[in-house]
């Protein structure tokens, strides 16, 4: 991983609670910032949607992964009874009923693995370094402390400016970054 | 304004100080190994008498025709069952927004995955030939055969295995933070890395919570109905077969409530001792004693209208058949079995319809220990009641768990134990950072309305 001193690649911001936390990203998105991401200890409620984050995709995987589960369980029993058929006193081969149970636990288990590998794959985890982890109070971010990152890349960073916004919107630190943030997506 | 934040501040800190340490600097580091020993010996015992099963055959067991099940069925099911109380306390309450849940469903979660384990194995073992245990599953067999998914023993392969892994995926996705929150606590570099590994990185996005949040509610939102399918099908081993006593409508709900009841009695017990164990006092409080006694009594009085049901059903049917069934349940062989189930888990049930026996921690264990054992031989009543005398007077027969069952039963109780203990040990037994999340909420609903 590329690490350079100088120029920072963004500024670290700390916050002393969830309430300042939400307000800076709700500000910072207003005055059209789009290259941040907070980071706090606990999920809270409307923080990524202050970021401007809008998506359903793990809905979606969730869905797709329980049709083709259920598919799966159906049309394998519906396959082998149809491949080595056994007649039992002229009962129907494909009984529906006695299909049910499986063509459900199949759903089940599609459908939920589908749903957390999707929600690793669009945070891409697992990721055992990344450059947050190199602001020195960040290892206080999963008890107690907030923190806002904004990457240098934002059209609207400036140094100077963007760290007096910073201070402004009630941080208790601002720290230089030393590294470009490379998780966080432009939103459109 | 704030003196307010700085003491929500020391809250937040408070709770992940609390529930990391325990991993971290372990305290009580003696009564630990006593413990883990204990439990240890009995695993011993498990894999001696699994052993001698497998090198004798199913003949070391009282198993015969007609009980050809024994004490390993019924076990499995009792263990399965306890175990569906922490996916419902961690699943069901998560949905219903019910806060006190988070103090409770990290280490309820972790008792539901090794009682499945415990129970898992027993079918495999009950085989007599595990080696053959892959017959179980559809693969291409050079005889062109394939399972029988007409039969509800096929049916039960696929919930249970279903249910293992949706579990253990459902814990550990609950987990990722609080092992986050240990590597960032953690001082040892070894500690740092396994933390590290196992934590895949999480570092509390807000992009990275709101999808997490979405997964982990969806999940939840279909763990439910799974465990009510699971254990329905559980039942069906039993109400899918031409028995009498056993082939009734009733046992779907019956089965899942029992369940239920059985699991929130267990993880009573182990609220109590935790919490008493670790000085956990502030976490597990008096109010969350008072949610799982209500839980267990309500679960049990549905319990209490299953064995109604089932009475009344042979008793209104009048089948000749399901009727020697009932009079062999109250007065034959296995009655001691029936009426310990009636009065092991419905007589001290009744305590907890009071308060005060509900927060005391020495007398809300003793009802779940009763209540736990009340179930075990509800199983075994339902099991062999059936099986031991049922249409031909020339088939029946008698049935009594062998040394090897015995020792078998009480070694899978130290599996579990090893697991558990093990798991306290090193992982974050309680959801701190959901205990945060419940008290910023909380304080912020506090502010709201202070205007």
């Amino acid at each position: 991983m590329a690490r350079r001193a100088d120029p920072p690649a963004g500024l670290a911001a700390e916050f002393a609670d969830a309430e300042a936390l939400l307000r800076a990203a709700r500000r910072l998105h207003e005055s059209g910032y789009r290259r941040f991401e907070a980071y706090s200890p606990f999920p809270i409620d409307g923080l990524a949607e202050a970021e401007g984050f809008k998506e359903s995709k793990i809905a979606a995987a969730t869905l797709v992964g329980g049709f083709v589960g259920a598919a799966t369980g159906y049309g394998m029993q519906v396959y082998t009874n149809l491949d080595f058929p056994i007649d039992v006193g002229g009962r129907p081969l494909i009984a529906q009923p006695a299909f049910v149970l499986i063509t459900f636990e199949l759903m089940v288990l599609f459908a939920v693995t589908a749903c957390i590998l999707a929600m690793l794959l669009l945070n891409r985890l697992p990721k055992l370094y990344h450059p947050v982890f190199d602001i020195e109070r960040f290892g206080l971010a999963s008890l107690d402390r907030f923190f806002l990152v904004v990457d240098a890349d934002d059209a609207k960073f400036d140094r100077k400016n963007s760290r007096a916004l910073l201070r402004r919107l009630g941080a208790v630190n601002v720290t230089p970054m030393p590294a470009a943030d490379l998780e966080v997506q432009a939103e459109p | 304004m704030a003196s307010q934040d700085a003491a929500l501040d020391a809250d937040y800190r408070h709770v992940t100080r609390e529930v990391t340490r325990i991993p971290l600097a372990f305290p009580h580091k003696r009564t630990w190994w006593i413990a883990f020993l204990a439990a240890l010996t009995l695993l011993g015992l498990y894999l001696v008498s699994a052993g001698v099963t497998f090198a004798v055959g199913i003949g070391a067991w009282g198993n015969d025709i007609p009980v050809n099940w024994g004490i390993a069925i019924s076990n499995y099911i009792w263990w399965i069952g306890i175990g569906h109380a922490g996916t419902l306390i961690s699943a069901m309450l998560l949905l219903m927004r019910q806060r006190w849940r988070n103090s409770l469903n990290r280490f309820a979660e972790a008792m539901t995955l090794f009682a499945v384990v415990c129970g898992g194995l027993y079918p495999i073992i009950h085989l007599g030939r595990p080696w053959f245990f892959y017959w179980m599953a559809p693969y291409p067999a050079t005889m062109g055969v394939w399972p029988q998914f007409k039969s509800p023993l096929t049916w039960d392969f696929f919930a249970v295995l279903t249910y293992l892994t949706v579990s253990a995926m459902f814990w550990y996705v609950g987990i990722i933070p609080d092992l986050a929150a240990t590597r960032d606590r953690a001082k040892r570099h070894s500690a740092q890395v396994f933390f590290g590994v196992l934590a895949l990185g999480w570092r509390g996005a807000a992009r990275h919570w709101a999808r997490w949040r979405q997964a982990y509610r969806t999940c939840a939102a279909i763990a439910v109905p799974l465990v009510i399918s699971v254990h329905s099908e559980i039942s069906m081993i039993f109400a899918a077969g031409p028995e009498p006593g056993w082939m009734s409508t009733v046992f779907p709900p019956y089965f899942v409530l029992g369940a239920a009841f059985s699991g929130f009695a267990v993880v009573a017990m182990i609220a109590t001792v935790t919490r008493r164990a670790f000085g956990l006092q502030d976490l597990i409080t008096e109010k969350h004693l008072d949610m799982l006694g209500r839980l267990t009594l309500a679960t049990g009085m549905m319990t209490a209208y299953g064995y109604f049901a089932d009475v009344f059903g042979a008793l209104y049917g009048g089948g000749r058949y399901e009727l020697h069934t009932l009079h062999e349940r109250f007065f034959g062989e296995v009655a001691w079995a029936y009426w310990g189930a009636v009065i092991l888990n419905f007589v001290p049930l009744q305590l907890l319809w009071l308060r005060r026996w509900r927060v005391a921690p020495v007398a809300l264990f003793l009802v779940g220990l009763s209540c736990t054992i009340g179930m075990w031989c509800e199983r075994y009543m339902l099991l062999v009641s059936t099986l031991y005398r049922d249409y031909l007077v020339s088939s029946w027969g008698h049935f009594w768990p062998s040394f090897w069952e015995w020792t078998l039963f009480f070694g899978s109780i130290g599996l579990w134990l090893t697991l558990f203990l093990l798991f306290v040990r090193i992982l974050p037994m309680i959801s701190a950072f959901e205990i945060k999340e419940a008290t910023f909420e909380e304080e912020e609903a506090a502010e709201a309305s202070r205007g």
